[in-house]
């Protein structure tokens, strides 16, 4: 049949007997792709009169967005917040190993450091899209050194500093360039941090809050100049106390400004929170966003709120995975301290402090379903939709709407990933051994 | 006319692809030959077109050679619009089969000159030699596409202020809002359809019944446009019980009487999949 797409010569892939998230659901639905993208096909069919050049069967899988990670330190023995000689090829590893986990997006993160660290490590990362090569680089997540020395969690205390002296400048000596850092973790109780959230957010820089001993209003204060999440919520802060919710209450919180929303990570791998916390959480959240009630407003409804709130919207699947992950049980490094894994349970070497995980997103995605007795969808999208949300790229990645990129991954049931595609082009899959 | 009284809306919509599957079939469509098909939209035909998708996938059935045209699309409707009537084909049957883009045809209601949109859409079926099977439904108030009551019997391709009986029809689809609703329509004639060399109308539920009483049992009448079928030499109504509520007990017992015969247009059922040597014996439908 000859080609008479009007539009573009480019191969157009079929990806049929599949279900797909799309619209909050999994449907049994096609997926077009073209150059790197998701396809209307009707579009194609009545403007282009045009049809696939190739089509695959699934087989039945689930095709969900590719994952994104915003916290991840290191992995296969790769350590983000450690300046090597070959830092650059440390960051492709672990980009080209992650595929496997269904990771297509990250963000690299990095400890509390001295200077030294980020004037070194920094102007290595750069953004990057993702491909055969490895998962897509979105830009670095410094988790401190800008927090609370009581929450320092498996943080090196001496590397722990302020910025009640310069505010911003103060920040930007320290980590020396902005360029590739996507998200900044501070403790908003520290002096001038309304200063310094409102210059990060003006730079279009996601402000989390966490390792922090905040109060509500505190962290509050911090969401109305501009924080938008809350790094691995319930850990390294305050526990949620009745008359003082701390850093927690925000998810209930009615002081979020109007059309805004708080998202938070949460490590759902059976070690950081114990299931019952991420269930509470997972229930506690409204969106304030509003989804229209129908039906005339008469008497009393007129009265109430005409909306009705999504629970869970805010959750943001993270794996904080270390330079463990991925390796044999024993001591490895994160940053400027030595850690020790035995199992799943990563821990500063010599103590019971847990410092990051050695989960994989895909284990965490599975925990979450299992914990939470969500939907298969509400798993995926907090791996996926939400993290796209919170860095505001939701109209390109995260989703399988139209004219999205192709980041997407093929999962059974039991939400294994089979396959790993990104911009259409397979980068990734299970290899039938299991290996 | 042939009426066909099946029990349910289930198996009314099967008989009726079943007779659509032979007729393809029988025709064997293929390059530069092709079946010309009238396509309706709508409630009614959903049970048809799930029959005829699964006829395809079975491999059964193939779309390759077959040229549709539907009968009516709304005004100002963006085309990617959930309710628009191209969205409903590619939803509910062209996504599903092996049907090729270019051999659809659908009136556009966005066009800039919508007579000329019309009349191009007539001069496109002559083109393709005419309608072999026009499949089609009935409104509550008997109209065939958007032929509302008064339209001519004898109209062609062109643009329709619906009615209001049609409109709170509708409204259904568009969340109940009758300001969202469209009020005008390109719809194909009466005369149009008059011209298929078959023609196949599918009528089912209640709500039709009265409009079926007033199609078959009353005179041709402008008021009621599907009564203009009447006059047509070759003509199936396919229906369930319930459509049949408003017609005489003599009429229904009458053609229920004829099913015997009437079924030898479904069964045997061809297939796509039959070697040659096998479609070659006789198997021509039984025509009165």
């Amino acid at each position: 049949m000859p080609s008479n797409k009007s539009v573009s010569d480019a191969p157009i892939a079929q990806f049929t007997n599949c279900r797909i998230l799309r619209d909050r659901r999994l449907q049994r639905e096609d997926l077009w792709v073209r150059e790197g993208k998701i396809l209307n096909p009707e579009k194609l069919f009545f403007d282009e009169k045009g049809s696939a050049d190739i089509q695959l069967d699934c087989k039945g899988s689930i095709i969900a967005p590719g994952f994104i990670d915003v916290q991840i330190n290191g992995g296969f023995g790769v350590d983000f917040s450690m300046a090597t000689d070959d830092f650059k090829s440390g960051i492709d590893l672990v980009s080209q190993k992650i595929l496997s986990h269904g990771v297509t997006s990250f963000c690299p993160t990095l400890v509390t450091s001295p200077p030294s660290v980020y004037h070194q490590v920094l102007p290595q990362i750069s953004v990057r899209n993702g491909g055969a090569h490895g998962a897509g680089i979105l830009g670095a997540h410094l988790e401190g050194p800008f927090i609370s020395k009581e929450k320092k969690g498996a943080h090196p205390e001496h590397c722990i500093r302020t910025f009640e002296a310069g505010a911003f400048q103060d920040l930007l000596a320290t980590y020396g360039s902005l360029d590739c850092v996507r998200i900044v973790t501070l403790a908003p109780e520290i002096k001038r941090s309304s200063e310094v959230i409102r210059e990060l957010t003006k730079r279009g820089i996601c402000v989390s809050l966490g390792h922090s001993v905040a109060n509500l209003s505190q962290a509050e204060e911090a969401v109305q100049h501009g924080a938008t999440f809350i790094t691995h919520l319930f850990n390294a802060m305050l526990p949620f106390h009745h008359r003082d919710p701390g850093i927690v209450g925000l998810l209930t919180s009615d002081k979020i400004p109007a059309g805004r929303r708080v998202f938070y990570g949460m490590i759902s791998d059976g070690i950081h929170t114990n299931p019952a916390a991420l269930r509470i959480a997972h229930r506690a959240h409204p969106t304030g966003k509003a989804i229209p009630v129908l039906g005339p407003a008469v008497g009393l409804a007129a009265k109430l709120p005409r909306r009705v709130c999504l629970p869970s919207s805010g959750l943001v699947l993270v794996t904080d995975a270390i330079a463990g992950m991925g390796l044999a049980p024993g001591r490895h490094t994160l940053g400027q301290q030595v850690v020790e894994i035995d199992g799943l349970n990563t821990y500063i070497a010599g103590t019971k402090t847990l410092s990051g995980s050695v989960a994989t997103m895909d284990a965490c995605v599975r925990h979450f379903l299992e914990a939470t007795g969500c939907s298969v969808e509400t798993a995926l999208e907090a791996a996926s939709l939400h993290p796209a949300q919170l860095l505001g790229i939701e109209h390109k990645k995260g989703t399988l709407d139209y004219d999205s990129d192709a980041d997407f991954l093929m999962l059974n049931d039991s939400l294994y990933v089979q396959a790993t595609y990104i911009a259409g082009e397979e980068v990734w899959r299970q290899d039938v051994l299991g290996m | 006319m042939k009426l066909i009284i099946q029990e349910t809306y289930g198996q009314a919509s099967e008989w009726a692809a079943k007779y659509i599957r032979n007729r393809i079939v029988h025709f064997a469509p293929g390059p530069g030959r092709f079946f010309t098909l009238g396509l309706p939209t709508g409630s009614t035909p959903l049970g048809c077109y799930q029959k005829l998708v699964e006829y395809h996938k079975n491999g059964d059935l193939s779309f390759k050679y077959v040229k549709t045209f539907n009968m009516d699309e709304y005004v100002g409707l963006p085309r990617d619009h959930p309710e628009s009537y191209h969205s409903f084909m590619w939803n509910n049957f062209f996504k599903h089969i092996d049907i090729l883009a270019e051999n659809v045809h659908i009136l556009d209601g966005n066009a800039a000159d919508l007579q000329a949109e019309c009349d191009a859409f007539e001069d496109k079926i002559k083109a393709a030699g005419g309608i072999e099977l026009f499949v089609g439904g009935i409104g509550p108030d008997g109209h065939i596409a958007f032929n509302e009551p008064g339209s001519s019997l004898v109209s062609r391709t062109r643009v329709k202020t619906l009615a209001m009986d049609t409109i709170l029809a509708n409204a259904r689809f568009f969340d109940g809002d009758l300001s969202k609703v469209p009020t005008m329509a390109l719809t194909v004639g009466v005369g149009t359809v008059m011209d298929a060399r078959e023609v196949m109308i599918l009528i089912t539920e209640a709500h039709k019944a009265f409009a079926l009483y007033k199609a078959i049992e009353e005179g041709v009448n402008h008021m009621w446009t599907v009564s203009a079928f009447q006059q047509h030499p070759k003509t199936v109504f396919v229906c369930d019980e319930d459509a049949t509520l408003e017609l005489k007990v003599k009429t229904v017992k009458y053609f229920k009487g004829l099913m015997l015969v009437h079924n030898k247009l479904v069964e045997p059922l061809y297939s796509m999949k039959e070697t040659e040597a096998e479609s070659s014996q006789s198997k021509k439908p039984y025509s009165d």
